[in-house]
């Protein structure tokens, strides 16, 4: 029996396996992929309290050795059910179970897809999803960006380095990103805007070879040729396995407030899967800290 | 045995030309999953058996990169007899990938 199980190994879940072990209660944190989650996607934080400049992969794999060496254990299992039993915990994994007094959920956020028809098969032919992963792939290549955010500006920003041309598709008519950065975009000569537009298609018959889009005012549809696409249209929560458990809103995530406690008792939630307004480094390392001691403090 | 350091000039020799399988990871030091994978793939080098693991460092060797399509990576691409026999974009866990060598 652990005090607090941890779903997530991602900054909320290893900053409550910090606080959950320093208040000397024992944590498992149970992660399907890797440690570190959407944050060893970037290459450089430079907003965290503190550190001036930090990888991504540096900054997740410090807080995963400063989690374990406290005493947390960390397993790669995927969670997939949890039992209520009152004061009792049962969080079943593909590999097994394990109970404990009191759970965090910290399943974090993931990368929203297009949801048209070969974007799944075509992952790793011409689609991606990390512009600083994969644009050195396409040097002197035509590219499209899908999305409005900071992500996807900066994406296109970074892509105009390597790329002949970068097609940003918005299906809005203004940016959400940082108007800086998009004021640095518009001054690039090798890219193109594609406002109020949707990709309906991608082409291709064992890559990509296109996208069709279609303009949302005038209906008309029409084909670019580009042999990567790079999505950013946001991230969206992974919490259904857990929605006869704990209330959710209607995106997904779960319903929480600052005090990061859900309409169950002892059951907590951390960083990118719980409802809020401002989804950071620091505040999932904010949560983690509130839900771990909120959790500890059941259980005594 | 730890990971070959792959390159063009001993890609075939290592790869194409090899009598077991190999498991060959394209990676690169700018990317994060990418140096997440790196320690279980030496894992598994050391402790390969019946077949062998190679990785090429794309930022250095993007010939060989391109030359077998690799746009998205880590990119795990499994050798046999020559041929790419199978593929596996993005993080994955070690059984996974003890299972695209089986």
């Amino acid at each position: 029996m652990f005090d607090v199980i941890i779903v997530g190994a991602g900054p909320a879940g290893l900053s409550a396996g910090i606080y959950t072990v320093r208040s000397g209660k024992s944590a498992l944190i149970l992660e399907g992929k890797s440690y570190g989650g959407q944050i060893i996607n970037t290459p450089d934080i430079e907003n965290y309290p503190g550190i001036k400049n930090i990888s991504g992969f540096e900054f997740a794999t410090g807080l995963y050795e400063q989690a374990t060496s406290l005493g947390a254990e960390v397993k790669y299992e995927q969670a997939v059910s949890i039992e209520d039993k009152g004061d009792i915990k049962i969080v079943n994994t593909e590999q097994g179970s394990y109970e404990c007094k009191a759970v965090i959920l910290a399943t974090g956020a993931k990368n929203r897809p297009l949801g048209i028809e070969k974007e799944k098969e075509f992952v790793g032919y011409g689609i991606s999803y990390c512009a600083t992963c994969d644009g050195a792939f396409y040097r002197n290549k035509d590219v499209a960006v899908v999305g409005g955010g900071n992500t996807a500006i900066e994406d296109a920003l970074f892509l105009t380095n390597y790329c002949n041309k970068v097609y940003v598709i918005h299906r809005r008519d203004t940016f959400r990103a940082d108007p800086k950065d998009v004021e640095k975009l518009k001054s690039k000569d090798n890219v193109e805007f594609v406002m109020n537009s949707t990709v309906e298609k991608i082409l291709g018959e064992s890559s990509v070879e296109g996208i069709e889009i279609k303009d949302k005012n005038t209906k008309e549809t029409k084909n670019i040729n580009v042999s990567g696409i790079f999505v950013a249209v946001g991230q969206e929560p992974d919490n259904q396995m857990f929605s006869d458990l704990v209330e959710l809103d209607e995106s997904g995530y779960i319903i929480a407030k600052e005090d990061c406690m859900t309409n169950v008792k002892g059951i907590y939630t951390a960083g990118d899967c719980r409802t809020k307004s401002v989804r950071q480094l620091t505040t999932a390392a904010a949560d983690g800290a509130v839900a771990a001691l909120a959790a500890c403090a059941i259980i005594d | 045995m730890a990971a070959i350091v792959l390159n063009k000039d001993n890609f075939e020799a290592e790869v194409l030309n090899s009598d077991v399988p190999v498991l060959v990871d394209f990676s690169a030091s700018w990317c994060g999953p990418c140096q997440m994978i790196a320690p279980i793939i030496e894992e598994i080098a050391d402790e390969a058996e019946g077949f062998k693991v190679g990785k090429v460092e794309t930022s250095e060797e993007m010939d060989l990169a391109l030359e077998y399509k690799v746009s998205s990576i880590p990119c795990l691409v499994v050798f046999k007899g020559g041929k790419e026999v199978k593929r596996s974009v993005g993080f994955i866990q070690k059984p996974e990938i003890l299972e695209l060598v089986k």
